[in-house]
């Protein structure tokens, strides 16, 4: 047998203090673009936004007075790119359940609120910038389509800045409830069948309540609230219905992922990983 | 040092680990031995703050794994599926563990040309053999030079080559002074490798002991002896200092001589011998010694 030199020290540069928040957004940053799925997924989420808001705008230049706020023709391209977002956010933590990776993860942090605190931040951070680029970017391209024609639009026209800056911090948003649903749920096809469900489905079957339901719920609805957002007035599709205003409706839909996410982390110290 | 106290967990009915007490000290290499779904890898689990136990505890030099400030840097750990997303690079998956902890950089590569990975650490890990795996779960448990190195089957997957280099490993993480504990269900590989035991059945605590007991308590090596009288060769072996124990089937079973002592004895009484044969190994020990609490077997 060896005998132990006395009083051995090993990792002698360890810092003072301890691993926190600081060093996991390192970490999750690296994670999150060391994988191939993350650029791809960004990638056809930009061409999306941006495809479908230049067919859309096509079609509007073409059929003038078809609508009096162009602007939500020309972000048409968001109604797909927020389920995309949401499957990345999913994929950012469910894919280490899925792979075992989390334990290698909780055993670098074992605090389980840093790490999923430390997802929001890198998650929510790529969804705003990314969202704020591609609203801008598709109102650009869009507006420069439609100048001359009857339903030309402005950056400077009353509410576009706001619709262009609430849309981007929508995506952000719905990245972060994908991401709250898989701290829940840990199971990727679960979580991502649960958001999208929670979009579409939800949405349907409340819109065939009988209308004191209708009007009671349906201004709660993640879709619905999207609508109002990438709109300069109220949504034809909600006519008649309440809703709220889009800063009140972005306000819920972060409660939303507030209290997935503290959810998700109070599971996640209970469970076995 | 790792301590676990009446350490249990359940999983539904099943009871996986069943108050389990043992220390494991710094210095040597223990072995964490027991049969398959004896345990094993749930106590690591525990011992990681992976899985909650149900009763009982189990510290790192007096810490709950979760309190560690550094985690990395005081704990290693192999845990035995790959607990390593397959579609990042080695490096990149070192350096993402690296940075929870605040491990420089420059550290990634020293491990990764420890373990023998530094021509493919750009590859994606999904493309890895299970041995690759394996070295890359160990450069993993030495990130952070930690003094406690906790490794799940390390051999696992690895080629005879690897086997003698995990040997070699852990022998000199163990005598650098840190804690190596590593769990096997084969006993002749710990014997080979570990200076102490914890040896496990059924989640219960069956032995904690030296390797060097349990070799030599298992290597009084007994003989299966069948001989023309059995009788008057009783008599010669008891006098001669040896025990003997009789068969159904009427052969002897003689302990306390070696093969040439019993076959010089029955030459000089002119007594036949029909058969002689050696018993137990290392490994016919281990296996009496959990055959109670082996928790599956192949039908007879």
């Amino acid at each position: 047998m060896t005998t132990p030199p006395t009083e051995a020290v090993f990792s002698v540069d360890a810092p003072s203090g301890r691993a926190g928040l600081r060093h996991a957004v390192r970490a999750e940053w690296t994670k999150f673009w060391s994988v191939r799925s993350t650029p791809w997924s960004l990638f056809a989420l930009v061409v999306a936004t941006i495809g479908l808001g230049v067919l859309s705008t096509h079609a509007l230049r073409t059929q003038p007075g078809f609508t009096t706020d162009p602007i939500r023709r020309i972000l048409v391209g968001f109604n797909l790119s927020q389920f995309a977002i949401g499957v990345l956010g999913v994929l950012f933590l469910s894919a280490e359940y899925g792979t075992g990776q989390i334990r290698s993860t909780l055993s670098a942090m074992p605090r389980r609120p840093v790490v999923v605190g430390a997802k929001a931040i890198v998650m929510g951070g790529v969804g705003l910038v990314v969202g704020e680029i591609l609203a801008f970017v598709a109102f650009f391209i869009g507006s420069s389509m439609l100048s001359g024609s009857p339903s030309q639009v402005s950056i400077g026209d009353p509410g576009v800045v706001r619709v262009l800056v609430e849309s981007g911090i929508y995506i952000a948003l719905l990245g972060l409830i994908g991401l709250g649903i898989a701290s829940i749920l840990r199971n990727s096809a679960g979580s991502i069948a649960t958001f999208a469900g929670a979009l579409l489905i939800l949405t349907l079957i409340i819109s065939a309540m009988p209308t004191f339901i209708v009007n009671a719920v349906s201004r709660y609805l993640p879709l619905n609230i999207g609508a109002t957002v990438f709109s300069i007035g109220p949504p034809p599709r909600l006519q008649g219905t309440p809703v709220f205003s889009p800063l009140v409706g972005l306000i819920i839909l972060a409660v939303y992922a507030l209290v997935l996410l503290s959810g998700g982390c109070l599971l996640m110290i209970r469970r076995d990983s | 040092m790792i301590e676990a106290r009446g350490l249990t967990k359940r999983f539904g009915s099943v009871v996986a680990v069943d108050g389990l007490t043992f220390d494991v000290e710094p210095g040597r290499v223990t072995g964490f031995l027991g049969p398959n779904g004896s345990g094993k890898s749930t106590t690591m689990a525990m011992i990681m703050g992976l899985d909650r136990p149900n009763a009982g505890s189990v510290t790192i030099d007096g810490k709950n794994y979760r309190d560690l400030r550094w985690p990395l840097r005081e704990v290693g750990g192999l845990l035995e599926a790959n607990a390593i997303h397959p579609g990042r690079s080695a490096r990149l998956h070192l350096w993402s563990l690296a940075q929870y902890n605040a491990i420089r950089k420059g550290r990634v590569d020293e491990v990764l040309d420890l373990v023998g990975l530094t021509d493919v650490a750009n590859k994606r890990v999904g493309k890895f053999s299970l041995g690759m795996g394996q070295r890359l779960g160990i450069a993993a448990a030495l990130l952070g030079d930690p003094a406690v190195v906790l490794l799940d089957e390390p051999v696992n997957g690895l080629d005879p080559e690897g086997i003698r280099w995990m040997r070699t490993l852990c022998k000199s993480l163990a005598s650098e002074g840190r804690t190596v504990f590593i769990s096997s269900h084969l006993m002749a590989e710990m014997a080979q490798t570990a200076d102490q035991l914890v040896v496990i059945g059924k989640g219960r605590l069956i032995a904690e002991m030296a390797v060097a007991d349990f070799v030599a308590r298992s290597s009084t090596q007994s003989f299966r002896v069948r001989v023309a009288s059995p009788e008057p060769f009783i008599t010669a072996v008891e006098s001669s200092g040896g025990a003997t124990s009789a068969n159904n089937d009427g052969t002897l079973i003689i302990t306390g001589m070696d093969a040439k002592a019993i076959g010089d004895l029955a030459l000089s009484k002119r007594i036949a011998v029909y058969e002689l044969t050696a018993q137990a190994s290392l490994e016919d020990a281990f296996m009496e010694m959990t055959s109670d609490a082996v928790e599956y077997r192949g039908a007879k």
